[in-house]
């Protein structure tokens, strides 16, 4: 007990001063994940407002061809500009990204308009540009609604009800919860926090036999009085510790952003207080064994400490692949997928952050089988500890 | 006293040591002779538990180091080639830690550490983190950590590699204070004036073998080479290494 004891607080000290595992584990994990969602966030939420319909510029060749058909653009919020100085510059103004959409309407517009034939304008833009899809999107929008108002007053100008042209009105009605909503979105919220409590443990599990290698203490260290399963024990628990620490600050600090994101502007009122939080982090709590043992596992394999981080950054990605394939398949959560860790933090979080009632069975399950896999991983860690070949 | 007894060990192809066997006596320095990659350090390490020989067998005052390996490593000091300290820690940290890891009782370690520190003259730099240490200076706190539990049996590898003439000094006063103590020193050099000036017993190895276990004038006498440099050379020629 006593060594164990020694180690672990050896490892505590030792790694306060080291400033990289500090800036990995207290820094760049929780600081990491809810910057990354603010920008996305704020994102989504300025997308949202363009397509509320705010001012949108559209350079237009020849309006004066139709000038009915610019006020309408204009009572739609479009600002008319005028485009290139000729005709056959529209093309390439959108590709040089000089404007994202060039409308052109031909001097034979208002002629083919009053005989009742098509009229054709064209609308120049670049689909693999967001930006000019949107914009395109909402040009195309508002000419297919001049185009639908021509229409009802061609037929009513002939005696024929407009609406004989709708014979079917869908109405779309979404039953999704506000909280439902954010879901969608704080999905990638999980990952963020097994990433932190990963990215906080990292260079402890290095350390514990490629860093101590690569430093000549690891042959010393072995020589001592006291038995190897104590050692690696103490080293665990010292990565649990920054683990924990590392998830706790990116759980508060996804809290803090929330608070300040606006939400609302979206629909979205996810059910994130602290109660959720204190929630979360008891849940992530045996993920965080299982992500020390394993790092160190992965890393007692390797040569060297440059080495140990390449595939610790596997490891770090690992966790996403159930959580991604199950967020593109859509998919329930289900009593199976709780015996998967990472899976069944993500899919219980989803619940708790959609104020869903939650399944106790669901959540003894992951709990007890990540646990179990922590355990197993360990014992493991301390049996390769024994090895020969640790020493490189 | 450190006995060793037919030792064998093999790294995949490469048969590092051939059936090693020699004695180190308490109150004796021995020091372990021979060419780079003679085996020297295979050995120690086989000695201090981290490598278990594939034949032979060797114990620490009785304890077996295979089976019996806690036992053993508890009745031993070790300095392991390039051996590496915590660069976040001080020296004084360093040396506490492996006194705590060796279950000193608590309330003597400070006294432990302090008098480990005066006794090998690192109090210049002993509250000093040891990042940037020189290679003496690693060497000493290396050496102070080694030996902070007052070990019966102090096995050595190469530790006046990298050192001055100055600290080198110091590191042979310790040594001979250690013998003066009744105490069991073992190291191994490839330097045959530095063994020849301090230890009692020589045990020259060459390709993995033992080729001559004597005291220095034993080993004059038998190479017939007055010039020690010539003994050695002609001594690892008995095991069939060329120059």
């Amino acid at each position: 007990m006593r060594t164990f004891l020694t180690v672990f607080f050896k490892e505590i000290l030792d790694n306060i001063r080291d400033r990289r595992t500090l800036t990995s584990a207290l820094i760049m994990g929780p600081i990491f994940g809810p910057v990354l969602f603010a920008f996305v966030i704020n994102m989504s939420i300025d997308r949202a407002l363009d397509d509320a319909e705010n001012m949108m510029e559209l350079p237009v060749i020849g309006e004066q061809h139709a000038p009915n058909l610019m006020r309408f653009l204009e009572s739609r919020n479009i600002d008319i500009i005028a485009g290139p100085a000729e005709p056959d510059g529209a093309a390439e103004a959108v590709k040089s990204g000089a404007h994202d959409v060039v409308l052109v309407v031909p001097a034979e517009f208002g002629e083919q308009l009053a005989d009742t034939i098509p009229a054709r304008v064209a609308l120049y833009s670049d689909e693999a540009n967001s930006q000019g899809e949107k914009e395109a999107r909402r040009a195309r929008n508002a000419l297919q609604a001049y185009n639908q108002q021509l229409a009802a007053i061609r037929l009513s100008a002939r005696g024929i009800n407009p609406r004989v042209l709708s014979p079917i009105n869908v109405d779309d009605i979404d039953v999704s919860t506000p909280s439902g909503r954010s879901a969608m979105l704080l999905g990638m919220m999980s990952y963020f926090f097994i990433f932190a409590l990963l990215m906080g443990g990292m260079y402890l599990a290095i350390d514990t036999t490629a860093g101590e290698r690569e430093r000549g203490s690891l042959e010393p260290l072995l020589s001592l009085p006291v038995t190897r399963g104590q050692l690696i024990l103490g080293k665990i628990m010292a990565a649990c510790v920054f683990m924990a620490a590392s998830l706790l600050l990116s759980l508060l600090s996804f809290y803090v952003v929330l608070k300040f994101m606006p939400l609302e502007k979206l629909g979205m009122t996810p059910n994130f207080g602290l109660p959720v939080v204190a929630a979360a982090f008891f849940l992530l709590l045996p993920f965080i064994l299982l992500g020390a043992s394993l790092m160190t596992l992965v890393a007692s394999f390797t040569k060297s400490y440059k080495e140990a981080q390449t595939w610790l950054s596997a490891v770090l990605i690992a966790p996403t692949l159930p959580i991604l394939i199950v967020s593109i398949l859509t998919l329930r959560p289900q009593l199976e997928f709780m015996f998967v860790p990472s899976l069944s933090q993500h899919l219980i979080l989803v619940d708790m952050v959609k104020n869903e009632p939650l399944n106790g069975l669901h959540i003894a399950i992951s709990v007890v089988s990540t646990l179990a896999i922590g355990v197993l991983l360990t014992w493991v860690c301390a049996r390769l500890y024994r090895r020969e070949g640790l020493l490189g | 006293m450190i006995t060793v007894d037919g030792i064998h060990k093999s790294f995949g192809k490469v048969h590092a040591v051939r059936g090693v066997s020699f004695q180190a006596p308490d109150g004796k320095i021995t020091g372990l002779l021979g060419p780079n990659g003679a085996g020297k350090s295979t050995t120690l390490r086989v000695l201090y538990t981290v490598l278990k020989p594939d034949q032979g067998s060797a114990n620490i005052d009785g304890a077996d180091v295979v089976k019996d390996s806690l036992a053993a490593r508890k009745k031993i000091g070790a300095l392991p080639h390039g051996a590496g300290l915590y660069p976040h820690l001080s020296a004084r940290e360093n040396i506490a830690y492996y006194a705590n890891l060796c279950a000193i009782d608590k309330s003597e370690i400070d006294d432990r550490v302090a008098s480990i520190i005066s006794l090998l003259e690192i109090e210049d730099f002993a509250d000093r983190r040891t990042k940037g240490f020189s290679q003496g200076q690693r060497t000493k706190v290396s050496l102070a950590r080694a030996l902070v539990h007052d070990p019966q049996n102090v096995i050595l590898d190469e530790p006046s590699n990298g050192l001055d003439v100055m600290a080198t000094r110091s590191l042979r006063r310790l040594i001979l204070k250690l013998k003066d103590a009744g105490r069991c020193v073992l190291f191994s050099s490839h330097v045959m004036q530095e063994v020849a000036a301090l230890c009692d017993d020589i045990c020259i190895i060459a390709n993995g073998q033992v080729a001559i276990d004597d005291s220095v004038a034993g080993i004059r006498e038998r190479t017939g080479e007055e010039d020690l440099e010539e003994a050695f050379v002609t001594a690892i020629k008995l095991v069939g290494v060329e120059e």
